[in-house]
């Protein structure tokens, strides 16, 4: 059996547990499996707690799993970093460095000089809706700029895959329902394979080509669905009936897993 | 707003630098005022207690002679606390970079601070003699070590998530330092200063007590064993403003090196 081309990124049997000390043991990851095309953008969601950002971190080389592998363009790359451009939960921008400098920080650190590192990261500003804020520092900024200062930090960087941990979690609904219709805009116009975590249903599927619903802890791949709906996608289609069949799906997945990790 | 890297330290003064310093100077002179009635009054000899007023009189006919007293106690306290820098420094970026050396170091730094200064500052004067370095010695042994665990900690604040961060761009030990844990120390590293520099005027008036050939210290020694308490109290008003200036100093200095930490305070506390 021959494969056309490997997905951008796999990630196979990825187990994962910590050491709680006392000889406790707790079992985070159970077996997750996915995979994203090139270009694909796949959301995540599941409880909370459930094991996702482990999960992200494990991807991003800064955890080792306990057992499984991340693949890349079909080569195992388990532990490595320089494939993954992480966006955090926090937007962990520095106030001692401007937007500019926040920005271009992952091409300064991977040994570009700053100048070529703050060229590549201005050049993106407009596109990001921070055009004259360069020279503002993180606090002068409102919670919506300072994650579009965060994601362009993160796709600056030119990797290959994009992780984003609820990037929009911390924003009032409306700022939130801007950045997902401004994020699924640049998306259109970029060719990035981006893995999302998010705990919005809504969000998930307005954004995302592919949802997987993670289990309860310890967590394996629940659900696995294919979002068709056309790109580039309007407001108005999480008004259609596609749109609240998805949800529908989605929320009863979800509910059950919720329920699961209640019980005892 | 609060999810980038907040350092919760004593705040630089946020207030004009009149309204800060009104109250308590507001309070100190009515503190001297209550002393001048008291001591007039009451009819208390000067040599117990003079009054203010004497004591600021008398100081500045001796001016001359505490201003050349004044400036080798501010040189060996500014010497004194510059080698005590360079040491918490260096013995906080080992440690920072090396557990083994963090628990060799540690209990080692906390013992030195139980060294008695009453007891070594005039056995200091015996070894090195009345000179400058025994001063800097002692100012240094009492200064570095909140400077060096303000630092420790301070390095040790850094948000685990901005080193992750870090790590996930490829940055490696160093680069990590210099990207975030350093900078993430300074707040913490200026609030030590403070502290640091009050306890090295002190430090440096303990020394020159002992044994000096000039100096604040050796010059309130003097004055007290010819009961002149008036001028001992000059002497001693002069150490306080010298302690304020330098305390001062360290806001000035903080401002401009790390103009981000009050500003990014202000905006999220208002
Ligand atoms: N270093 C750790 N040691 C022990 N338990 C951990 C550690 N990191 C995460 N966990 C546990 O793993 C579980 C999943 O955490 P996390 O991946 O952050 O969940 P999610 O992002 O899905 O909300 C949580 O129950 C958390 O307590
Ligand atoms: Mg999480």
């Amino acid at each position: 059996m021959v494969e056309a081309t490997p997905p951008k990124i796999e990630l196979r049997g990825i187990c994962k547990s910590f050491l709680l000390g006392h000889g406790q043991v707790r079992s985070v990851l159970d077996d997750v499996a996915f995979s994203a095309q090139p270009g694909e953008f796949v959301a995540v969601i599941g409880p909370s707690g459930c094991g996702k950002s482990t999960m992200f971190n494990i991807m991003a080389g800064l955890e080792t799993a306990s057992s499984g592998e991340i693949l890349v363009d079909g080569d195992v790359v388990t532990g490595q970093h320089e494939h993954f451009a992480y966006m955090p939960q926090k937007d962990l921008l520095f106030p001692w460095r401007s937007i500019l400098e926040n920005t271009s920080l992952g091409l300064e650190v991977a040994g570009e000089t700053k100048k070529i590192a703050r060229a590549r990261a201005a050049s993106l500003f407009a596109a990001f809706g921070l055009s004259g804020f360069e020279d503002s520092h993180p606090f002068e900024l409102s919670g919506g700029m300072r994650q579009r200062a965060a994601l362009l930090r993160t796709v600056v960087q030119g990797r290959e895959v994009l992780l984003l941990d609820e990037p929009f979690g911390a924003l009032d609904s409306l700022t939130r329902t801007d950045m997902q219709s401004w994020l699924q805009g640049v998306w259109s116009q970029n060719a990035w394979t981006a893995v999302l975590i998010t705990h919005d249903i809504r969000e998930a599927i307005y954004l995302a080509d592919r949802v997987v619903v993670l289990s309860a802890r310890p967590a394996c791949v629940r659900l696995n669905l294919t979002i068709d709906l056309p790109r580039p996608r309007a407001l108005s289609m999480t008004t259609s009936a596609e749109f609240a069949g998805y949800e529908r799906t989605l929320l009863a997945t979800l509910h059950e897993e919720t329920r699961s990790s209640r019980a005892p | 707003m609060k999810n980038s890297i907040t350092v919760k330290l004593a705040p630089a003064p946020r207030m004009t630098v009149l309204s800060a310093l009104a109250p308590p100077a507001a309070t100190l002179a009515a503190l001297v005022i209550t002393w001048q009635v008291a001591v007039t009054a009451g009819g208390v000899q000067p040599a117990i207690l003079p009054s203010p007023q004497r004591i600021l009189q008398q100081g500045w006919e001796a001016r001359t002679t505490i201003w050349e007293n004044t400036l080798p106690t501010l040189q060996e306290t500014l010497l004194g606390f510059a080698v005590s820098l360079t040491v918490a420094w260096t013995l906080a970026i080992l440690i920072d970079f090396s557990p083994g050396l963090r628990r060799a170091l540690v209990p080692l730094l906390v013992a030195s601070q139980a060294i008695p200064i009453i007891a070594i500052a005039p056995l200091m004067v015996i070894w090195f003699g009345f000179g400058m370095l025994p001063k800097v010695i002692v100012i240094a042994l009492v200064t570095f070590f909140p400077v060096t665990v303000g630092l420790i900690d301070g390095f040790n604040r850094t948000d685990r998530d901005a080193i992750n961060l870090l790590r996930s761009m490829g940055a490696n030990r160093w680069k990590q330092f210099v990207y975030v844990r350093l900078p993430s120390a300074l707040p913490s590293f200026f609030t030590a200063l403070r502290i640091g520099i009050a306890y090295a005027v002190t430090g440096a008036i303990f020394a020159e007590y002992v044994g000096a050939e000039r100096g604040l210290g050796i010059y309130m020694a003097m004055m007290k064993n010819s009961f002149r308490t008036d001028l001992v109290l000059a002497a001693v008003a002069v150490t306080a403003f010298v302690s304020v200036c330098l305390f001062l100093l360290t806001y000035v200095a903080e401002r401009a090196i790390i103009p981000w930490h009050s500003k990014a305070r202000r905006s999220w506390h208002g």
